[in-house]
């Protein structure tokens, strides 16, 4: 019956693809399958890449198709390198990411560990709070600028409630001062809930005995934090940071739609400088260098991050 | 079967011959591309005509003007076939004419007998011309523009305030004949309450992202003085750009933008500042003269309540304005640029640049604005007259964007986020402009 059974399962599988289709191996049947997404990640996204690296040593323009393409060598990225308006872009993106970080990581992280107190309502809550993260970026813009309105609102109203300083003089996008502050509120806004699960799913992969092994130790409330909540935690924090931090160094968006890197050039964070260097000012060759220059940074950051994240998990 | 399989085939046949048909129909459409602004949708109505007389159907692709440059340009780098017919920014010309963006109409306008001598000479340097001031025609004047002023002529006429102005300035309040006579009635406007409501003096631009505080900022520089380059060495620009007058032309700039615009407004170009006129905010607005039909139409502050003014004088005397507007070219990628020239050779027709204007647009053609009976037409006409006949713009270059993008940027740093001095700010202007035509290899 057993012998039976076995020999009726044995016909009823199918014979492997491979032997049907003569000539083809198992090995090559997996990279015909393969290939079409391997031939359109070289298409979008290697041979753009390799392409962009080529611009950059040239002074192609994109608006100048006609125009001979001359070789300049590291001319663009001597360029770069010296040009104080591009630092000054540089020091406003690692000023927004600084700050961002480290209130998104605060207030998420607090965020994470009151929900995790599983308290009456705390899934309620922990929808609610998710809200603006759900919601597209361009609407999130639109919606802060007009709170920020310093004639019609809300902001402005809630601040000068509080403040007693007339509604009017809340400036928040026109101020020198007051416009990057705009945008890190917004990002913390729209991108604390996000560092509120990572950073939830850390604490709810604590397991339970080690506090009870801690209750039993007589460890405070304070001792179970520093040396358990947070030590445990600590690899989820910093992938929640690794991610925010790249997030920020791209940042576009949110500034484009609150201050379009104003006023003056205090917003101007370095992906804004680059879109106006290549497709307002079209000097191709230039952004193009810029980009290798911004990527190779971030790579390079996000590189020895990750080895820092490894140690302590390994820890 | 035989006859259902008939049948069949003849009903296929039949749909492919109406599709076949219908295609035909349509295959002689043009597509028109233009920014998506009121004249647009004048244009819209006008070209009706068009259809009718010819057959040839009219499609049209509007871009917000936030966009409108980077879409179309990157279009017209891109030898795209979207656009048959481009009514492109006046700057754009140098380009589209250097890059062969555009069809030279010099041979079409002379077997047409369409003569430039028929239309506004200022729209034809600045809208059809390049190199500029030379018989080299890339685009038929299509609709004029200029920077100039709206006011609340029902404010002004208050004898309330009539009278505290009077006593407080020494003359009577009225729409102002120089930039001085601006600043102070925008002073005595500012934070005033009238009819219950804070008001404040004027609209200025002062848009960061694409042209705005340049095209403001300009608007005013020309009248104090302020020159591109030395008119006997072309691209000399020391001493022009960054001149005593110049500096304090942007001083005056920033002194009004400081004093007198509503609060929060750093970033505001011509919808914004057309928003702040229509809600009552402010007394004065500068803006392009297009956006006077519509002003003049609405219920809250039109009709008797505006009035209009030029450009006002400089502490010389002189007096200019930044010009706006548009030529209309063949685009040269276009497979159907018999039937555009055909549009072209319509639309340069007087009745229907007399008609343009009558639906909202601004014609440029002589025969129209300088008709006995243009300057009584609109109330803004006289205006607009005056405006055109003083007009300067920014560079028309090959390389105008980057040009524009340091002005923009140094105008905003010192203007609105008050960064260095007014002369920090030409001077690098002067330096950013050198190294632009020193990459393009003209210096």
């Amino acid at each position: 019956m057993l012998n039976r059974t076995a020999d009726s399962v044995a016909r009823a599988t199918p014979e492997p693809l491979a032997r049907r289709v003569r000539g083809i191996s198992d090995k090559g049947l997996a990279w015909l399958f393969i290939s079409p997404t391997i031939l359109l990640l070289l298409a979008i996204n290697i041979f753009p890449l390799f392409w962009a690296i080529y611009l950059s040593f040239t002074n192609y323009r994109a608006n100048r198709p006609n125009e001979v393409v001359k070789n300049l060598g590291f001319a663009n990225y001597k360029r770069i390198l010296g040009d104080q308006d591009i630092w000054i872009a540089m020091q406003t993106t690692a000023h927004f990411v600084f700050w961002t970080i480290l209130l998104q990581t605060l207030i998420g992280f607090t965020l994470a560990w009151l929900i995790d107190r599983k308290f009456r309502g705390h899934a309620f809550w922990t929808t609610i709070i998710l809200v603006p993260m759900m919601l597209s970026p361009a609407v999130v813009g639109n919606f802060w600028r007009f709170l920020y309105e310093p004639q019609i609102g809300l902001f402005a109203y809630a601040v000068s409630f509080v403040s007693g300083i007339p509604p009017t003089n809340i400036q928040m996008l026109s101020n020198v001062s007051l416009a990057p502050w705009s945008i890190i509120i917004v990002d913390t806004w729209m991108w604390t809930p996000y560092v509120m699960l990572i950073c939830l799913a850390g604490l709810r992969s604590i397991p339970e005995y080690i506090y009870e092994a801690a209750e039993v130790d007589r460890a405070s409330n304070w001792r179970q934090f520093w040396s358990i909540t947070l030590p445990m935690a600590l690899p989820f924090i910093m992938l929640a940071v690794l991610f925010r931090g790249i997030e920020n160094f791209k940042m576009f968006d949110m500034v484009n739609l609150l201050t379009g890197g104003g006023p003056g050039s205090t917003t101007e964070v370095a992906s804004i400088t680059l879109k106006r260097q290549a497709f307002e000012s079209w000097r191709t060759g230039y952004s193009s260098a810029f980009a290798i220059i911004l990527f190779v940074a971030v790579f390079g950051l996000a590189n020895i991050y990750v080895k820092a994240l490894n140690k302590v998990k390994q820890r | 079967m035989k006859s259902t399989l008939k049948l069949a085939l003849g009903l296929t046949s039949a749909m492919l011959a109406s599709t076949a048909v219908s295609n035909v129909a349509h295959a002689e459409d043009l597509t028109l591309c233009w920014a998506a602004w009121d004249p647009a949708n004048a244009l819209v109505e006008l070209s009706k005509d068009f259809t009718k007389e010819t057959g040839i159907g009219m499609k049209f692709e509007f871009v917000p003007w936030t966009n409108y440059a980077d879409r179309f340009l990157n279009e017209l780098n891109s030898h795209g076939k979207l656009c048959d017919l481009i009514i492109g920014d006046s700057q754009w010309i140098g380009g589209a004419a250097e890059n062969g963006h555009y069809v030279k109409l010099n041979d079409f306008f002379d077997k047409e007998k369409i003569s430039m001598d028929d239309f506004v000479p200022a729209t034809v340097v600045g809208y059809s011309e390049w190199p500029k001031n030379s018989p080299n025609y890339w685009a038929l004047p299509a609709m004029g523009d200029v920077v100039g002023w709206t006011y609340r002529k029902d404010w002004f006429s208050k004898p309330e305030l009539q009278k505290e102005f009077k006593e407080k300035y020494g003359w009577d309040l009225a729409a102002p004949a120089t930039f001085d006579q601006l600043k102070q009635v925008a002073e005595f406007f500012q934070k005033r309450e009238i009819d219950g409501k804070t008001v404040y003096g004027a609209s200025i631009y002062t848009e960061r992202g694409s042209e705005g505080i340049t095209m403001g900022a300009m608007d005013v520089l020309y009248s104090f003085g302020f020159k591109y380059e030395n008119p006997d060495k072309p691209y000399e620009m020391d001493g022009f750009v960054n001149s005593d007058k110049s500096v304090k032309g942007l001083e005056f700039y920033k002194a009004l933008y400081d004093c007198c615009t509503p609060p929060g407004a750093s970033n505001s170009y011509m919808g914004e500042g057309v928003d702040a006129f229509k809600s009552g905010q402010v007394a004065m607005h500068m803006n392009f003269a297009f956006t006077w039909p519509g002003l003049q139409k609405d219920e809250n502050v039109g009709g008797d309540k505006i009035g209009y003014f030029a450009n006002p004088k400089g502490p010389d005397g002189d007096q200019f304005a930044q010009l706006g507007g548009q030529g209309i070219s063949v685009v040269s990628y276009s497979d159907k640029q018999d039937a555009a020239l055909k549009y072209i050779k319509w639309f340069a027709n007087k009745d229907v640049q007399a008609k343009w204007w009558s639906l909202g647009g601004y014609s440029c053609l002589n025969a129209v604005v300088k008709d006995r009976s243009f300057p009584a037409s609109q109330p803004y006409a006289q205006t607009f007259l005056d405006s055109m006949a003083i007009v300067k713009d920014f560079w028309a270059e090959p390389s105008y964007a980057p040009l524009l993008q340091a002005s923009q940027k140094r105008f905003h740093d010192y203007v609105v986020a008050g960064q260095g001095s007014s002369k920090d700010a030409l001077d690098g202007l002067v330096k950013d402009w050198t190294a632009v035509f020193q990459d393009d290899g003209k210096m």
